[in-house]
């Protein structure tokens, strides 16, 4: 296969054609704000709209997941409008999401966290208003616990669930505002056709899917 | 495509068109009057069927046998419905506004006897010395029917009609061309989708023609969700053979074997008159294997969607006839490139599909020779909202806005003043009075800030707030969101929330400048194009009507007198007639009651604003008005 190179924050780097470019900066260690991605899905979700960078030559930013490198691409990750529009969007999955990171068992290995720092911003939105779903938590399954209010629906749980592992327990539903991850027709986990493999917990970037052991009381006597 | 099979599809065409225009002929040899009426959505809405069951009725008891059909829109949906009568001697005439009663009587006065019953005349079909013809009507000047010539005049659900009219003669000429020239016409006409991104077909054509990988597809995009506009729903309705035609010389020209027609399931009569369209079509092989005798084969599916307004939007589209949930991915590749399932496809509109054909007859020339410089042919609206003459209409690009709601519809009725005209329904916006004299062409209306889109246009009057007109398209655009990416879902609620606020009487300063700030980056942010546009709405009424927000904000006054938490009804006690409790009856919460002096009087706290005392105010006192804010209703009478 025939290489590229380009530029990425001023470094030269080497990439097979074709490839694309959110995973190839990844893979050279520069980081790009993402939730939605997933290496080996063939196309891209381009959901999440946080991984905005800046190309040369084009007008807009772009997301980088549906970029694929090009020889003498030169790209900046930190663009400023790059960053505001990721910034943005990241706001708004904060102002819809149950903020509660005192009690919450992923606080310290969230992604949201993570990202919050490196986009310089705060957990909570100042400027947006706070609009929650308040969706009854999941707490009937023997080893997960599944709070759809902290789910940024990234779909990794599901690509997990049904394309890797093709057991289909997990998928979205409904429309706009209303689309969540769940089951079908809503019901438990429990009596779900879960295999209990509990891989959908290890690839949630937040605490919308946690190990039942490791959540604390409180938010299992909320349900 | 073989020249010498070129001799048999001609023949088999001509054998064809005899037939068909022999059929067409009878209607007119009986010698008998020859009645259509308008069935399509818009007349039945208005009481079609009922006419022409009284029609059919009373044909019955004069025991008179003359042929009625059923046609489709004419494009004067205000005056449906529509009857149109044929009686030898006299020129055809339209006549509007037809009820059961005035139609028997057009039976028994002109059909059996010789009354023209010029009293219900709408206008004649031709020019001519007894009655006006459409000819001398103001919009005529402006008119220019390529895609809805046929609409209204023929029966939909006759093959034959529509083979009299020139239909299909086109297909046979372009299945002796080749592929090649075919695409080069098209681009040459200067063709545009008329979906609303106004991309050239002949290009489009062209990638999905040269791209590697088969089978190929050719869809026909009728999922046509906007509210307010009903183009394409009336083309399929009183034309779908034209849109046929014109998928089936896409489908030869971009090398396609399979075609699908996707029509928007909660247009029931469209889906019906398209499949019987079909099945004609299929049964004298204009539809088919070897389509009439050349080596070309092509067939189309009818997919009825489900209902989501962004199956409009080509990639969900796809998505939703592959059976999966209609959501739309990231372009490119664009789907001349990777469409339904991974394969090459064009998606057209109807109204692209249905110029085709004219142009492939008329000649690229001809069709670049309408319109401006670089939007070509015309444009079909449908016309809703404020407006004298709702209906449908097909101007050439370049007409001025001014000359489409004003000379075309007639302008604004009951005296009003002319605020904002929304076009390109959610996606689009709302140009002011100061934008009318802009030309209607695919660049200058983007310019404004609303767009083409597929032709919806809203006429709104001064009783329109823009603040809730704004709120009433973002939660259509809201609603109508897939969820799938974070701008659309959650920054259009997000926008949704501000806006309300505001009709509410409690936005604030910095409302405003956070709804800037999210309508900017839900437009460059979103996913799909329906995120994209959403924000349009808001961007245009700000840019245009800002005093009007502002209001809003700082002197909780809706100047509109539409934002229901904004006005006050009060009952003028130099007005209000002493003798006269029309409004006390009909107060639904028992909020008016007359004071000493029999003057009416409304307890504010009870009312809830209804409006239905200031509608059964008689006219001649009309002593109800709306005040706006609140605080204007003088404190005594609170």
């Amino acid at each position: 296969m025939r290489t590229v190179s380009l530029t990425i924050d001023g470094q030269q780097i080497t990439a097979r054609e074709g490839d694309n470019l959110l995973w190839v900066a990844l893979d050279n260690g520069i980081y790009i704000p993402n939730l939605c991605a997933i290496r080996d899905k063939s196309e891209p979700m381009a959901s999440c709209r946080l991984c905005f960078v800046e190309v040369e030559g084009k007008e807009q930013p772009v997301t980088a997941c549906t970029e694929t490198v090009t020889e003498g691409m030169i790209v900046n990750t930190r663009g400023t409008r790059a960053l505001s529009l990721a910034r943005r969007s990241f706001e708004l999955l904060m102002a819809s999401h149950s903020l509660d990171c005192a009690h919450c068992p992923k606080s310290g290995s969230c992604e949201l966290q993570h990202i919050a720092r490196y986009l310089g911003t705060r957990l909570k939105s100042k400027q947006l208003r706070e609009l929650r779903r308040d969706l009854p938590i999941d707490d009937s399954h023997p080893q997960i616990i599944y709070d759809p209010n902290k789910c940024v629906l990234c779909g990794r749980c599901i690509w997990t669930c049904r394309e890797h592992l093709g057991v289909g327990v997990l998928g979205f539903a409904h429309r706009g505002f209303q689309r969540m991850v769940t089951t079908f027709e809503d019901e438990p986990l429990a009596i779900s056709k879960c295999d209990r493999c509990v891989e959908c917990i290890g690839v949630c970037p937040t605490g919308a899917l946690l190990p039942r052991n490791e959540t604390k009381t409180r938010v299992t006597s909320e349900s | 495509m073989k020249v010498d099979e070129s001799p048999t599809i001609a023949s088999l065409f001509e054998e064809i068109k005899s037939q068909a225009d022999s059929h067409w002929q009878e209607l007119f040899d009986s010698g008998q009057p020859v009645i259509v009426v308008g069935t399509a959505t818009c007349g039945r809405a208005a009481g079609a069927l009922d006419v022409l069951k009284a029609i059919r009725d009373e044909l019955e008891r004069q025991g008179v046998d003359c042929p009625v059909f059923e046609a489709g829109c004419l494009g004067h949906c205000y005056a449906e419905p529509l009857v149109i009568i044929g009686k030898p001697g006299y020129p055809p005439i339209c006549y509007g506004y037809v009820n059961p009663v005035i139609a028997e009587r057009l039976v028994k006065e002109f059909v059996v006897g010789d009354n023209p019953c010029l009293e219900f005349v709408l206008g004649a079909l031709e020019a001519n010395d007894l009655v006006p013809s459409f000819a001398d009507f103001p919009r005529a000047t402006y008119e220019k029917k390529i895609v809805l010539r046929n609409c209204g005049h023929i029966d939909p659900t006759d093959i034959n009609h529509y083979i009299a009219n020139g239909g299909y003669v086109t297909l046979s000429k372009a299945l002796q061309m080749s592929p090649e020239e075919i695409i080069t016409e098209i681009k040459d006409s200067g063709l545009k989708g008329r979906g609303g991104a106004g991309f050239s077909t002949g290009q489009k054509w062209e990638i999905c023609r040269n791209t590697p990988g088969r089978p190929k597809y050719a869809i026909c995009n009728a999922d046509e969700g906007d509210p307010g506009a009903f183009m394409d729903r009336a083309i399929l309705e009183s034309d779908p053979h034209s849109v046929i035609e014109g998928l089936i010389i896409t489908a030869y020209a971009v090398g396609v074997r399979n075609g699908y027609i996707y029509v928007r399931a909660e247009y029931p009569l469209a889906v019906e008159r398209v499949r019987i369209a079909l099945r004609q079509a299929k049964k004298l092989n204009l539809l088919g294997r070897r389509i009439l005798g050349s080596d070309f084969s092509f067939d189309i599916r009818l997919f009825e969607g489900s209902g989501a307004f962004v199956c409009g939007e080509e990639t969900a589209l796809i998505a939703s006839l592959e059976g999966k949930a209609g959501m739309p991915r990231h372009r490119p590749p664009y789907p001349p490139t990777s469409g339904l399932y991974g394969k090459p496809t064009v998606v057209n509109n109807v109204k692209t599909l249905a110029s085709v054909p004219q142009i492939l007859t008329n000649g690229a020339a001809w069709f670049a020779s309408i319109g401006t410089e670089k939007s070509k042919g015309t444009a079909v609206f449908a016309l809703a909202g404020k407006i004298v003459n709702t209906g449908l209409v097909e101007v050439p690009m370049g007409t001025t806005l001014r000359q489409v709601i004003f000379d075309v519809g007639s302008g604004i009725p009951n005296g009003k003043r002319f605020k904002a005209v929304q076009i390109g329904g959610p996606s689009g916006g709302c140009l002011p009075e100061s934008a009318l004299d802009l030309p209607i062409d695919f660049d200058s209306l983007t310019e404004a800030g609303a767009m083409m889109g597929s032709g919806g246009m809203v006429v709104l009057d001064e009783d329109d707030c823009m603040v809730e007109i704004a709120r009433y398209f973002l939660e259509f655009t809201q609603r109508e969101s897939c969820g799938k990416c974070t701008f659309c879902r959650l920054g259009t609620k997000q926008m949704l929330a501000l806006l309300s606020d505001i009709t509410l009487g409690e936005g604030t300063q910095a409302d405003i400048d956070i709804l800037k700030a999210l309508a900017r980056d839900v437009k460059t942010g979103s996913l799909c194009s329906l995120g994209k546009t959403a924000p349009n709405p808001v961007l245009t009424t700000l840019r245009y009507f800002e005093g009007e927000y502002q209001a809003h904000i700082t002197e909780g006054r809706c100047p509109a007198l539409m934002c229901q938490h904004l006005i006050a009804y009060y009952i003028l006690p130099n007005k209000c007639e002493r003798s006269c409790d029309a409004c006390v009856g009909t107060c639904t919460v028992e909020a008016i009651s007359p004071n000493k002096k029999r003057i009416k009087v409304i307890d504010q706290e009870k009312c809830v604003k209804c409006n239905t005392c200031l509608m059964a105010c008689p006219p001649q006192y009309n002593a109800i008005v709306k005040l706006s804010p609140p605080s204007e209703v003088p404190a005594a009478e609170k």
